[in-house]
């Protein structure tokens, strides 16, 4: 099962809310609950995902969270630094360290920048397929919500529109 | 190598013209940060692969493209000696951490100093652009001209999601470090400084001395940059930047006025008094320097000392530093040393 959230990492997370006789089901990756942990309905207030998730996400050595490496055998296959060198220097190495520690990275831009994901300046070389890409993302958010809305007409516009970019992409 | 114009003369000429809000703003600076594809970042570069980063870049700067900036002067590190190093950091045109890493690294500045690009410091490639005044905006229209040049070029190390992916993970996403450097006497006088930097810190924002990370603001001069970079545009950047920069511009102008208008006598007297130090000392330090400069500086700006105009004072910004000190006199010398020559050369510029 996917996780519920960003659709790609595992869902490592299961749980259910009942609030006022209402089930709730939550399947998400641990890297979203942490991210969206105060997002999720119904969570503040005498039940914290944080206090839910410290465990899983402690990374001191010899803790073994759900299926992901020790941070002292993680290492960047590229230029060999690892993980616990990085946490030491603050520096990454080369940029597929990006690749290599991308499971760890998100609490630590959290942290950082209070955000995780690049929305600024695109090379103009590489980034075609990008703003394709945001421009996807952002109609398929409209398309939910005029489905939502019951906007039938609208949204098979949009669905012709997002079917039509996701042509472009695989033909590229 | 020829003697360095950059380290001869105190004053870069984008200082000379005051810019916006010249009375409270003292500059604007923009820097990105970039690497190369495919190539470790310079930390754990190797001599032969940081050369031939330095070839690659350097090569980019022979595109036609580039000659709307002017000539740029190149200047390799290794072939500077310690003084002139300190008098480029002295001048913010290169790095602290560039000045460190000689292996290959390089600078390449143009004549009106206003840009500057490092290569191989922390990242392959740092595009520095640097504004007399608040033109935080122009600065960063400079600079992403630049980066489109050499975008055009080499192939970047970017990635989706994560944005430009850089040396430390507190650049990454749009690279950009935008600062702007504040001189804010009254609101220090006053005790407003506190409460208004620790609300700038809340809204992303950062506060430092005016020589960088872990150095102590002097002369009431504080440099205010994003501290996010990931997650907002770079327009976002910029606008939230200068939007707070605006806010504490009010507040320092209130505090003015109200320091003028409530002890107009002892704001005059301390103004004269630092004047009258800097006219006839024999020894100052830096720092009594920089606050006799940064009162002297309030009393232009007030009106209340008239004969002196406010390049000087920028100049002697400058000029009070060790390196330039040193640069200047042509003799190495000891900190107390220092504090007489640092004495003479006020009174020299004053005196005029
Ligand atoms: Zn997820
Ligand atoms: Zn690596």
């Amino acid at each position: 099962m996917h996780c519920q959230e960003c659709g790609k990492r595992p869902a490592t997370l299961h749980f259910t809310k009942i609030v006022n006789g209402e089930k709730t089901e939550f399947h998400i990756c641990e890297t979203c609950a942490r991210e969206k942990g105060e997002l999720i309905p119904g969570t503040s207030g005498g039940f914290s995902i944080h206090n839910l998730l410290s465990g899983l996400l402690d990374f001191t050595p010899g803790s073994h969270a759900h299926g992901t490496k020790a941070p002292e055998n993680l290492r960047c296959e590229e230029c060999g630094l690892t993980y616990s060198q990085f946490s030491k220097l603050g520096r990454f190495g080369c940029s597929s360290c990006y690749k290599y520690f991308n499971d760890r990275l998100d609490p630590l831009f959290k942290r950082v920048h209070g955000n995780t994901v690049h929305v600024g300046k695109v090379p103009k070389r590489v980034g075609g397929h990008i703003q394709i890409k945001r421009k996807l993302d952002d109609l398929r958010r409209e398309l939910q919500y005029r489905i939502h809305q019951e906007e039938f007409e609208e949204a098979a516009a949009l669905r012709d529109q997002i079917r039509e970019l996701e042509k472009n992409i695989s033909e590229e | 190598m020829a003697n360095l114009r950059f380290t001869e003369q105190p004053l870069s000429e984008w200082m000379r013209s005051g810019g916006k809000e010249s009375e409270i703003v003292i500059s604007s600076r923009v820097r990105i940060a970039r690497n190369l594809l495919n190539r470790p970042f310079p930390m754990l570069a190797t001599n032969q692969q940081s050369e031939d980063v330095l070839n690659q870049l350097e090569s980019v700067l022979q595109d036609q493209r580039m000659q709307q900036f002017g000539p740029l002067s190149s200047v390799l590190l290794a072939d500077l000696d310690e003084l002139d190093k300190k008098v480029l950091v002295e001048k913010h045109l290169i790095s602290p951490n560039l000045a460190n890493e000689s292996r290959y690294g390089a600078v390449f500045i143009s004549d009106d100093e206003s840009l500057s690009i490092m290569v191989n410091e922390e990242d392959h490639l740092r595009i520095q652009c640097l504004y007399p005044g608040l033109q935080i905006e122009e600065a960063w229209e400079k600079a992403t001209a630049v980066d489109d040049i050499f975008e055009a070029q080499v192939d970047y190390a970017f990635d989706d999601n994560r944005g430009f992916l850089t040396s430390c993970p507190t650049n990454v996403g749009t690279g950009l470090r935008a600062s702007v450097m504040m001189h804010l006497p009254a609101l220090v006088l006053t005790q407003q400084i506190n409460r208004i930097l620790s609300a700038v810190s809340q809204v992303g924002l950062t506060v430092r001395g005016i020589y960088g990370e872990g150095s102590e603001a002097t002369g009431n001069l504080f440099q205010i940059s994003n501290q996010i970079t990931l997650g907002q545009s770079e327009s976002e950047i910029i606008e939230n930047l200068y939007s707070v920069v605006m806010q504490i511009i009010e507040h320092e102008k209130s505090a003015r006025e109200r320091l003028l208008s409530e002890s107009r006598l002892r704001m005059t007297d301390r103004v004269m008094r630092s004047y009258g130090i800097l006219l006839y000392a024999a020894i100052i330090d830096s720092k009594e320097a920089a606050q006799r400069l940064s009162d002297v500086r309030l009393g232009v700006d007030l009106g209340l000392i008239d004969t002196l105009p406010v390049q000087v004072l920028n100049e002697l910004n400058v000029m009070t530093q060790p390196g330039f000190l040193q640069k200047k006199f042509q003799v190495s010398m000891s900190p107390g040393e220092r504090d007489m020559y640092r004495a003479k050369l006020i009174r020299e510029k004053l005196g005029k």
